[in-house]
């Protein structure tokens, strides 16, 4: 009896020793709101997409990091000629792709040529439109030449949308991605998961995960039961804003409220009557209260902005004061435009919740200056068409995920009907530059316009509300672009 | 018999025709381009012609219409737009899921139903049937996503007992079955309400015919005449809801499936809809209606194996 007592306490010890030996985990569900239709970041729009596989399984030639700053990727350094249209990228060595295959300069030719090809369904083709030829000088050596200088030139290689794919496998990464990151496709399972695995023959640091599954988590009301059980230990976009009391109140998890790229806004018709009036949209303008706005549908977290731009920008100027909270003001500007009694018009919404509640905030708030507002709750695909490709709408409201977007203000025929010369000459000189410093200036400067003709009435920034373990560290706490960039993420125990 | 099972069967094929013309007319009008969604905002004319062209959507409707239904006669419901595979995998992927829920859902709601209502019926105006008809009353005022949310915060985020949502896969049942558990409660509680009220008032009616009378004057047990005499005849109108209780579990796995985020057929068709995957939602909607009509002929050969009456009568 003694020697069976004994055995159990050695074996006990063992497993204890054992334990605390390999305590640190090292797996991790994260969970996501949205499923991605397909695995290719090259072929759609869906964010889903870069939140799984950006960083983690494809890689650039550079890479946005946490804070939005331009990172070497896949090529180590680059050379720019002081004419700003050649870019000479020297590429890493020894990097496989997930299948064994090597990368060389020419799956780069390959890639930047698939994407810009006539029969692209890249979604983001407009990146690509600068560059004039690419060639692959040598395996380590790839030579872009531009049309005219672009200054954002080295950030748009940073996309997701243009990752490096290797031609052997490009056809197939919609169902079995293959890239060149740190973790490689495990498994798809369609409607409820996506699983990586480490890649134990990564070129750069390894990751100290060996397993990260990205679990599909629709409904918003099962988001907060889903961390609450330990089921899923990462929400790095957390849907429930307003739940979030029950998580902050518990100190085993971490709540981090960080910016992302999501300028979200009244958008106006300036197309169309009565809009297209400078006075009525700046009438609107000044009955905005945005404190209201923001406590009401980010629960107090969107930081205000008055103009479209990232407050986490360097370049952003703040423009919040151009048209304060001024009910009488409004009222006069309204008068002065001949809707001294007001008028009616529709405010077209589209599902997420931010644009519901702020929609019926506003409707209340332009209700007070004599604008009545029939709210019109939209579908996303009915959105998609009747608003932002028909241009059949009012006001709506959206917030436009794309970092660095201002440019949208300079694009012909965009949906809010927005046409300024002298905005569009600041746009083209943008391009032309690649000066850091002359480049903010310029973008200072488009800031102001579009603030002062009041294009769109500007609400807030986005806020990422991000919800994790608290004893995990590594994820990102901003979002300078939709992803998940797992290489720094541990376990601390 | 045959003749009987015969019309069915063609009735059941011309209610798949129409419902095919139907679902295609109406998806058609539904607005939303496909191209549109999957590229985004920022998408250029060029790129979304391109993705027109290669999903088959640049022909004219009716050339389409033609080209599924003459894939469905030959069992090809086409390929997902989204998901570029075959229709029939993504549907046979979430089956696996779908059905199961539906059935452990079914058998729940029946079991726990049937007893309840003949026990209320036999204890027909007392204190006991009015209080479990009560309850069966709350249950049927309960939404089931209410419900579902009620218990994943009791046996998932208080107790641990349980997964909150999600579904492992059949590799491991046990987690799997795990993972159906509270899914397939909160489907069948408010159908077993349901149920439960139905077969009371038809076995209270039932109860006070002649024939029952006879029987216990025979001298039958009480016990019996309940169950054999009484809830045979009393099981066309339970059958009845029963049929349409199925089409309700399929209809209500969407909104239980998203609340557990289960990969099954309602997230697939919720999802398609959303995306404008016209091509799965059509091919789904067509599957359901195929099912339903199957079910329903099984629900009438049921009437005629219950009531012999109607096997020589038509």
């Amino acid at each position: 009896m003694k020697s069976l007592v004994t055995v159990f306490s050695a074996a006990a010890v063992t497993l204890a020793s054992a334990s605390f030996a390999f305590s640190a985990r090292t797996d991790l569900v994260i969970g996501v709101v949205l499923e991605p239709p397909h695995l290719d970041p090259t072929a759609s729009a869906a964010g889903a997409i870069d939140e799984i596989l950006y960083a983690n399984v494809f890689e650039g030639l550079t890479r946005i990091g946490p804070n939005g700053e331009v990172l070497p990727g896949l090529a180590e350094s680059w050379e720019v000629t002081e004419d700003g249209k050649v870019y000479t990228f020297k590429l890493r060595q020894g990097v496989k792709y997930h299948d064994g295959s090597d990368f060389d300069a020419e799956d780069v030719k390959f890639s930047l040529d698939r994407a810009r090809a006539a029969d692209s369904v890249n979604a983001q083709k407009a990146l690509f439109a600068a560059i004039d030829t690419v060639e692959a000088v040598d395996p380590q050596t790839v030579k872009v030449t531009l049309k005219q200088p672009q200054g954002s030139f080295l950030y748009n290689m940073g996309w997701g949308d243009a990752v490096i794919v290797a031609p052997e496998s490009a056809e197939g990464n919609k169902e079995k991605p293959i890239g060149t990151g740190p973790f490689r496709f495990e498994r798809w399972a369609k409607g409820a998961s996506v699983t990586l695995a480490k890649n134990p023959d990564y070129w750069g640091d390894a990751v100290a995960l060996d397993k990260a599954e990205f679990r599909f988590i629709p409904d918003a009301a099962a988001a907060l039961p889903a961390i609450l059980s330990g089921d899923v230990q990462a929400f790095p976009s957390f849907p429930a804003g307003d739940a979030l009391a029950p998580i902050k109140a518990d100190p085993r998890f971490s709540v981090v409220i960080g910016a992302t790229e999501g300028e979200t806004i009244l958008a106006m018709n300036n197309a169309k009557a009565p809009f297209d009036n400078i006075k009525v949209r700046q009438a609107i303008s000044h009955a905005l209260d945005r404190e209201e706005i923001i406590l009401g549908a980010t629960d107090g977290l969107g930081v205000p902005i008055g103009s479209h731009f990232s407050p986490a920008n360097e370049a952003y100027e703040d423009l919040t004061g151009t048209y304060p909270h001024d009910v009488d003001k409004a009222k006069a500007l309204l008068a002065e435009a001949g809707f001294a009694d007001g008028f009616s018009a529709t405010i077209k919404l589209p599902p997420p919740p931010y644009a519901r509640i702020s929609g019926e905030i506003i409707t209340s708030q332009l209700a007070e200056i004599g604008i009545k507002l029939e709210i019109v709750p939209m579908e996303w695909a009915q959105w998609l068409e009747q608003v932002f490709t028909n241009k059949d709408f009012d006001l709506t409201i959206i917030a436009h995920t794309e970092p660095n977007d201002i440019d949208i203000y300079g694009r012909e025929g965009y949906y809010f009907g927005y046409n300024n010369p002298e905005f569009k000459a600041v746009m083209a000189e943008l391009d032309q530059s690649s000066d850091p410093a002359v480049r903010n200036e310029l973008y200072r400067k488009a800031q102001r316009i579009i603030a002062d003709d009041a294009v769109n009435g500007f609400l807030f920034q986005l806020p990422k509300i991000g919800v994790w373990d608290a004893k995990l560290t590594g994820l990102w706490e901003n979002s300078p672009l939709q992803a998940n960039d797992l290489t720094k993420v541990r376990w601390t125990d | 018999m045959i003749v009987y099972v015969t019309k069915r069967l063609v009735i059941g094929l011309v209610t798949l025709l129409l419902a095919s013309v139907v679902v295609f007319g109406v998806l058609e009008i539904l607005p939303g381009d496909p191209a549109r969604i999957m590229l985004g905002m920022n998408a250029g004319p060029d790129a979304l012609e391109a993705l027109r062209q290669e999903m088959g959507l640049n022909q004219p409707a009716p050339v389409r219409f033609f080209q599924w239904l003459a894939g469905l006669v030959t069992g090809d419901l086409g390929r997902s737009y989204t998901y570029s595979s075959p229709v029939i995998d993504l549907v046979q992927e979430r089956l696996v899921v779908s059905l199961p829920l539906a059935l452990i859902s079914l058998f729940l709601s029946t079991a726990i139903a049937i007893p309840v209502g003949v026990f209320a019926a036999s204890r027909s105006g007392k204190l006991s049937d009015t209080l479990t008809m009560g309850t069966a009353q709350i249950g049927i005022a309960l939404p089931n996503f209410w419900l579902a949310l009620l218990l994943v915060y009791v046996f998932a985020v208080g107790l641990r007992v349980l997964p909150a949502g999600g579904f492992p896969g059949w590799a491991d049942p046990v987690e799997a079955i795990k993972s159906l558990i509270l899914p397939s409660i909160s489907l069948a509680l408010p159908q077993a309400a349901i149920l439960a009220r139905v077969t009371r008032s038809a076995m209270v009616e039932t109860l006070g015919e002649d024939f029952i009378r006879t029987a216990r004057a025979k001298g039958l047990p009480r016990r019996k005449v309940l169950w054999r005499h009484a809830l045979r005849n009393a099981m066309i109108p339970v059958l009845t809801i029963l049929g349409l209780q199925f089409s309700f579990l399929l209809a209500g796995t969407i909104i239980i499936e998203n609340v557990f985020y289960l990969p099954g057929l309602g997230r697939l068709i919720f999802q398609a809809i959303n995306q404008r995957d016209l091509i799965v939602v059509e091919g789904v909607v067509m599957l359901l209606v195929a099912s339903l009509i199957l079910i329903n002929l099984a629900v009438d050969i049921c009437y005629a194996i219950v009531d012999p009456r109607l096997r020589i009568g038509r």
